[in-house]
């Protein structure tokens, strides 16, 4: 769910170089099987008040297939113990589950609100969802140079149009790495609703770049959210059986 | 007083099994995980009470600590303590270890023992499959919260589906408001005089099985019950004093139940069904609905769910609950606001007597670790021969403050 892998392509692309640029950034993330990271989400509103949201993430690797992931809540404590399963498709709707602790019920739930807020932020779920190439078209529009670095800047399209929130986003994907360093969310009425800064990648097993910092930023409101990673564990040995009813259950 | 002897009693007892497992337990590798809630409670009926015992409204305090340990080589104890002291009902009075589970988790199969809980089903209004855990009644009669089962419990998870058996050495009774409670029979129930079916009464062994899975959109729950139904028969009687109770009577019962669960686009239609023999005639009872969730209400972060939900039972009036034959119907707003404001407001009505309970029910975050939620129930248009009918005066508001640890 949180994996924010970067970006991938589409068999739809109506343009070969934006699908290629795509393509090479999914692959960059092939084969990290699984990863455990904490994640500190901290929400300002215009006044400036600040809430903050903390959680572990734990996502496994589907060959084939989206990704599989586990987060748990810890604060605010009133939701403490709450987990989230996640199983994300290629095509078609995810499917999630939510578990109450304090009525130790797991509930099955809609995953169709693509555009509905994430925990109140100003991430949706579609943005913190992980990103497979099927799941948009896209256009490469031009390479330049964001703070310093060279950049292939590519549209995205969503397939699914009907209920993403947006009708297109602009990605700014380095072109030594395909890592991902800012995008920019046009509304349905393709007004610019958001931009996404990410920041201090660092690499793991000598392969796979993970961002600590994403700042999302709501020019239409004001608010923002800030999220920090931490904790990055790759192939800690997680298996199907820790993704499942049971283990969303037992989620400590 | 008898109710406040008996809690404290239950108190000391959660302390010395405190005690014993964390001495018996190895050194600890991490420490312990402490958490846990206090709340605040005050109620307010607005109707004259029916009968001269009762009072007006209430205040109450409740706490629910939390400790967690999980040891190095994997298994983990869990222990839930729960107290709730209650200005008025002697009977709401009341502890319980919601909690006390040592859990060992193998390739393909958990291992717990101890006191648990377990929830089944999918409706929100009327949980009729729901069957291992006993209800608090007292806490709130929404039913929704539950008393710890003593219980071994063995899963078998694999890719085909979830296999969970039960074994259940120690019944727990149904709790029920004293005579100054509201929110009760016009007689009380007499919880000190419990007539069982089993010759071994609260020690028969009652056993559970239950097969589950999910296949793409469709989640499905198979179970099978046999031993003493949670939900008893009451039958008149009297107490000690030859004063007229009701009679708590828990039969044997055998029962089979399905639960279905299908999501399809913003859509979430559920069922549960069950057939039960044992209490009375053999009988069935259904009920499901559709949720529908408007995501992102007009413009905001707001989501609005819909939800209609029906139930039905075949012994009709003379059933054991009171939705033999009712419509629910609810919507559910949640702001997606950073104190994550939350509504429910629902009304559930008896096709045949038309009689309607109305809950409101809203809740936020104040700050950081304190949230506050506001309850209103209204029994409306309520005959004189329906079931509730002693909780025609019985309208409520009542305000909670829990603070979390």
């Amino acid at each position: 769910m949180f994996s924010f892998l970067q970006p991938l392509p589409s068999a739809a692309a109506a343009d070969g170089k934006g699908l290629a640029i795509a393509r090479e950034a999914d692959s960059r993330m092939d084969g990290f099987a699984d990863f455990t990271a904490e994640m500190v989400m901290v929400l300002k509103n215009r006044h400036g008040q600040e809430s903050v949201r903390e959680m572990r993430v734990r996502t496994l690797e589907v060959a084939g297939d989206g990704d599989k992931s586990l987060s748990i809540f810890d604060t605010p404590r009133d939701i403490k113990g709450t987990a989230f399963l996640n199983f994300t498709h290629k095509s078609g709707d995810d499917d999630q589950w939510l578990y109450l602790p304090a009525l130790k019920r797991v509930k099955r739930i809609s995953s169709r609100n693509k555009s509905g807020s994430f925990m109140g932020s100003e991430f949706a779920y579609e943005d913190i969802g992980s990103q497979e190439v099927e799941k948009y078209t896209y256009r490469w529009v031009r390479d330049e140079t964001l703070s310093g670095k060279e950049c292939h800047v590519v549209e995205f399209y969503p397939v699914d149009s009907k209920n993403s929130g947006y009708t297109k986003l602009v990605n700014w994907i380095d072109t030594a790495e395909y890592r991902t360093w800012q995008v920019q969310y046009y509304d349905r009425k393709d007004s610019l609703l958001k931009t996404l800064t990410i920041s201090d990648y660092r690499q793991y097993l000598d392969r796979y770049w993970r961002a600590q910092e994403m700042n999302m930023v709501n020019h239409q409101n004001g608010k923002s959210t800030t999220l920090t990673w931490s904790k990055y564990t790759f192939r800690t040995g997680l298996t199907d059986g820790d993704f499942n009813r049971n283990s969303l259950a037992r989620a400590r | 007083m008898r109710n406040r002897h008996a809690a404290a009693g239950i108190v000391r007892w959660l302390t010395a099994i405190a005690v014993a497992a964390a001495m018996a337990a190895p050194a600890p590798a991490s420490g312990l995980d402490v958490s846990g809630s206090v709340s605040g409670e005050r109620t307010v009926f607005t109707g004259d009470a029916l009968h001269p015992e009762q009072g007006s409204g209430s205040a109450s305090l409740a706490i629910a600590p939390e400790v967690y340990h999980q040891w190095e080589s994997g298994p983990s104890l869990i222990f839930t303590p729960f107290l709730r002291l209650d200005s008025k009902d002697g009977e709401r009075t009341h502890a319980d270890i919601r909690e006390l589970t040592y859990l060992k988790v193998g390739d393909g199969w958990e291992m717990r023992a101890g006191i648990g809980k377990v929830f089944w089903g999918t409706t929100e209004f009327v949980h009729l499959v729901d069957i291992v855990n006993q209800t608090d009644l007292v806490e709130n009669i929404d039913g929704e919260e539950k008393l710890g089962q003593p219980m071994v419990r063995f899963s078998l998870v694999r890719d085909w589906g979830v296999i969970d058996l039960f074994a259940l050495p120690y019944f727990r009774e149904r709790t029920f408001p004293s005579i100054e409670g509201r929110l009760r029979y016009g007689l009380v129930v007499d919880t000190d005089q419990p007539v069982y079916e089993s010759g071994d009464g609260q020690h028969h062994l009652d056993f559970a099985m239950r097969y589950s899975h999910s296949i793409g959109s469709i989640d499905l729950g198979l179970s099978w019950f046999s031993g003493t139904g949670r939900e008893p028969s009451l039958l008149p009687g009297t107490d000690t004093l030859g004063q007229p109770v009701l009679i708590p009577f828990y039969e044997l019962i055998d029962q089979v139940s399905l639960d279905l669960l299908m999501v399809t686009g913003q859509w979430l239609l559920k069922l549960e069904t069950l057939h039960r023999s044992g209490q009375g005639e053999d009988y069935s009872a259904l009920t499901g609905g559709a949720e529908y969730t408007f995501v992102g209400l007009g413009g905001t972060p707001a989501d609005l769910g819909v939800i209609l939900e029906w139930a039905y039972d075949d012994r009709g009036d003379t059933a054991t609950t009171p939705f033999e034959n009712d419509l629910a119907a609810a919507v559910r707003l949640v702001l997606n606001d950073m104190a994550g404001t939350e509504m429910l407001a629902g009304v559930i009505e008896d096709i045949g007597s038309n009689a309607r309970i109305v809950s409101i029910e809203a809740s936020r975050r104040l700050g950081d670790n304190i949230r506050a939620s506001l309850e209103a129930y209204i029994f409306a248009d309520i005959p004189a021969d329906d079931p509730f009918r002693d909780l025609r005066n019985d309208d409520f508001l009542k305000l909670e403050v829990t603070l979390f640890l």
